[in-house]
């Protein structure tokens, strides 16, 4: 049972994420993809005269809200039950009040990001790739351009 | 009973997303900075499985488990895939998270990432307000 409690592979998580693609399809006849779950938490956050302007299609994208929470359980049971020693996600930088407005302020650029990109790691990377579409290509070579260069400026500038 | 299949599946993909550690911002450094191949595998290894699995699909032409055909298509481009994708790109780097993991990362107890989703809740209203004066 050692791979219970072990990081693993990338030769097991990689194929396990691509067959999401086909039983999410199948099963439930739905696109994978996730960024359109923020829409509908703004639209749950907000007020009723400002939902309009979402144009939220709740038929097609309802679901990714309760996958979303699904994942957050998911990760709970890795860190309590599935995991030797705590788990570190994010650097100690992170836990003082400047780290809260780094990561406020990279939170935006990911929600308004991925939603004018229409789409993100999970919707353009894994399931526009998936298909074949070159439009799904283009934005994921400018997710990797833009995490490659802020990286290099981070690091070298 | 859909929300209940969505729960289960995303459960299933966050225990995955998360032993793998593609949620961690370590990782995620170590891929923006070639340290290591581990994120490129995860992701190049997810769309082989995933374009092999849709070539059986369709050649088979099966159904959903409803009987009715499948319904997938790709999106349409315009110019925000490449400026709304680099600005992604740039969050993604910042966070150590796309939008799957920054639930995770919540989930796992890494609680300053409730700023991270407090952030991308107001770039999608951001984007939502301003959208009619972008280039698309």
């Amino acid at each position: 049972m050692n791979w219970l409690y072990e990081p693993w592979n990338w030769y097991v998580a990689g194929p396990l994420i691509g067959l999401f693609v086909p039983l999410l399809l199948i099963t439930t006849n739905k696109m994978l993809g996730l960024s359109s779950s923020f829409e509908h938490l703004c639209i749950l956050i907000l007020p009723q005269n400002r939902r309009e302007m979402f144009k939220f299609n709740m038929q097609e994208n309802g679901w990714k809200l309760s996958f979303m929470v699904g994942i957050g359980i998911g990760a709970f049971i890795v860190a309590q039950y599935m995991s030797p020693t705590p788990l570190h996600f994010l650097p100690e930088q992170y836990h003082t009040l400047q780290g809260y407005a780094k990561l406020f302020f990279g939170g935006i650029l990911v929600g308004f990001g991925t939603r004018y990109a229409n789409g993100c790691t999970s919707g353009h990377s894994i399931f526009g790739l998936s298909i074949l579409q070159s439009s799904s290509l283009k934005a994921t070579l400018a997710f990797f351009a833009g995490g490659l260069l802020y990286t290099f400026i981070a690091t070298y500038l | 009973m859909k929300n209940l299949i969505s729960i289960i599946y995303g459960t299933l993909f966050g225990i995955v997303l998360t032993k793998a550690e593609v949620v961690s911002w370590f990782r995620i450094q170590n891929m923006f900075q070639f340290k290591e191949w581990h994120m490129y595998l995860i992701i190049g290894s997810a769309v082989v499985v995933g374009a092999i699995s849709m070539q059986i699909v369709q050649r088979l032409k099966l159904k959903a488990l409803s009987g009715e055909a499948l319904r997938f298509q790709g999106k349409k481009f315009h110019k925000g895939f490449i400026i709304g994708g680099m600005l992604f790109g740039f969050g993604w780097a910042i966070t150590g998270a796309c939008p799957g993991p920054i639930f995770a990362q919540i989930g796992a107890g890494e609680f300053p990432a409730l700023f991270t989703l407090a952030g991308a809740l107001t770039g999608a209203f951001l984007y939502h307000s301003l959208k009619d004066k972008l280039p698309h």
